[in-house]
């Protein structure tokens, strides 16, 4: 049987969002992350560019 | 021969005098004074905290850096600045009182030709009645001693969750005019992460609180980014990590007192509240560290040349207006006193002109407002200027010829959320301007191209490699002004 939450009172977590399974497999993913790593370092360079 | 002072060795002192040392340490004298003998990489600490480094991790000796260079080190603090020197001598001079061991005490008169202002924060826990590691009841991460003791307690928390405990742990601001929310928000959750890798994070409660009106402001009025086809405030990314990691937040709070295992603290809306707590991380108020100033003659003119808070005013627009009439061009650009051209603040040691963060006061008139930031990144680049400057007036520049006003500078901030290879995370977070600038940027004050956060790996390792790499180029290893500040 499934169990019935939330039926508390509103609470502060109730709001914000929250990242699904695959969304934090993502964040650990070696190979993704390696590409988001490029893609940090080359927003970083960009912004030390423009920055005087 | 020129003669450059600079007063403290933290990441904008140092910075300037390694510049200094190499465009004129041949020619000219560098001499750099702080009542430290270690220099700190701060943003490293919060590892510290959590038993995931150690002091000797994250700080180095500076004598022995500074015995390399030609910069004349003197482990000493500050106590005056006599900008038009005394009675009939109008050579400008700084007095300094050795904290070297054997040598404590000794008072000694610095002349100078330039001064550099670098000398940061007082940590003023004093703001706080039971605030802080020394005479109060909460830890702190600000310096890497403090986290030492940090993690001493935390341990004892975590052995205490081991045998089945249940204990409150409250982590964020503890003034409601604190900036370095950032320092807090590393911290809470890289605890979230040791309590969970000890497998008892079930047993505690963790709660946030801060002096923020929402989550995600940092003392920068919060940031706008482009993610998921929308426009999202970080709020809802700070909000969304605190409730994936089941920690609770208190926000528009001033914590007025501290008791043992009590925090006493007032919201934006007047009401007055408790909470109880185990163990306590409370990031201090900020202060100027209480230089004077004195004339010619003898008077205290400390009021002339520094604002009320205690940091010295440069080339800022200082003139009070409501927030309605704040603009990105009230921000200083050289970092030069108005009063006396050889003068410069810069990191921390600079006063701001106004907040970042829209200012709010409670229903009680108690301010409940961040402080703007001015560390890391920012204070690196407003060095290299000021030593750019003062390079290039040495050399016959009648005025300062470089700028670097944060409402044209970006910044990049990598908040650790985690550390470990592969298992860690981090948020990596750029922001261009840091001051925004509604003028140029009309809705949101910045370039949301030049403005993104994300959280992964990939920012752990980020965080890893600057760690790394920006204490190879603080010890001035070879080729350490190839590496980008």
């Amino acid at each position: 049987m499934t169990k019935i939450a939330n039926k508390e009172p509103y609470q502060q977590a109730y709001y914000p969002p929250v990242p699904t399974a695959w969304t934090r497999f993502m964040r650990t993913c070696f190979l993704w992350q390696a590409v988001r790593f490029l893609v940090i370092n080359v927003k970083m360079l960009k912004l030390m560019r423009n920055s005087h | 021969m020129a003669k450059i002072l600079i007063l403290g060795a933290g990441i904008s002192g140092h910075t300037a005098a390694r510049y200094l040392d190499r465009w004129l340490g041949k020619e000219h004298q560098i001499v750099v004074v702080s009542p430290n003998a270690r220099w700190n990489w701060i943003p490293s600490n919060i590892w510290v905290g959590v038993g995931q480094m150690t002091e000797e991790d994250v700080t180095f000796d500076l004598a022995q850096v500074y015995g390399k260079t030609n910069v004349d080190f003197r482990q000493a603090r500050a106590l005056s600045i006599h900008p038009e020197g005394e009675g009939g001598n109008h050579d400008p001079f700084a007095t300094i009182e050795y904290t070297l061991p054997g040598k404590e005490g000794t008072i000694e008169r610095v002349s100078y030709d330039y001064l550099i202002n670098a000398t940061g924060p007082k940590l003023n826990f004093g703001a706080t009645e039971g605030l802080g590691p020394d005479h109060g009841h909460t830890v702190s991460v600000c310096t890497a001693s403090h986290a030492t003791e940090a993690n001493k307690k935390l341990q004892e928390i975590v052995d205490a969750l081991k045998r089945g405990e249940r204990k409150t742990l409250v982590i964020g601001t503890g003034h409601g005019t604190c900036t370095c929310q950032g320092a807090a928000f590393e911290y809470i959750y890289n605890v979230d992460y040791i309590l969970r890798e000890a497998g008892v994070r079930d047993m505690a409660r963790i709660v946030w609180i801060s002096n923020e009106y929402e989550l995600g402001d940092f003392g920068m009025g919060g940031v706008h980014i482009e993610r998921g086809g929308y426009v999202t405030n970080g709020k809802t990314f700070a909000e969304s990590l605190m409730v994936e990691r089941n920690i609770e937040w208190i926000v528009r709070a001033h914590v007025k007192k501290v008791e043992a295992g009590k925090i006493h603290y007032e919201t934006l809306d007047g009401q007055f509240h408790e909470l109880e707590f185990d163990f306590s991380m409370l990031i201090p108020p900020f202060a100027g560290v209480g230089l004077k100033a004195i004339n010619a003659a003898g008077e205290d003119i400390t009021s002339q040349v520094f604002a009320p808070s205690g940091f010295m005013k440069v080339d800022a627009d200082y003139a009070p207006r409501p927030y309605a009439e704040w603009s990105a061009e009230d921000w200083p650009k050289t970092y030069q006193n108005p009063t006396y051209r050889n003068l410069f603040a810069i990191g921390i040691a600079f006063a701001p002109p106004h907040l970042i963060s829209k200012p709010m006061q409670s229903a009680n008139g108690t301010p409940i407002n961040p402080a703007p930031p001015r560390t890391g990144m920012p204070s690196a680049k407003m060095a290299i200027a000021v030593a750019e400057s003062i390079r290039d007036m040495v050399r016959g520049a009648k005025a300062p010829t470089q700028t670097a006003s944060m409402a044209r500078m970006g910044a990049a901030c990598i908040a650790s959320t985690g550390s470990h290879p592969l298992r860690g995370t981090a948020v990596t977070m750029t922001v261009f301007p840091v001051v925004p600038d509604y003028e140029r940027y009309p809705m949101y004050g910045r370039d949301l191209n030049l403005t993104f956060g994300e959280i992964g790996l990939a920012g752990h390792w980020m965080k890893s490699l600057l760690h790394h790499t920006f204490i190879y180029q603080a010890k001035m290893q070879p080729g350490w002004w190839l590496l980008p500040d």
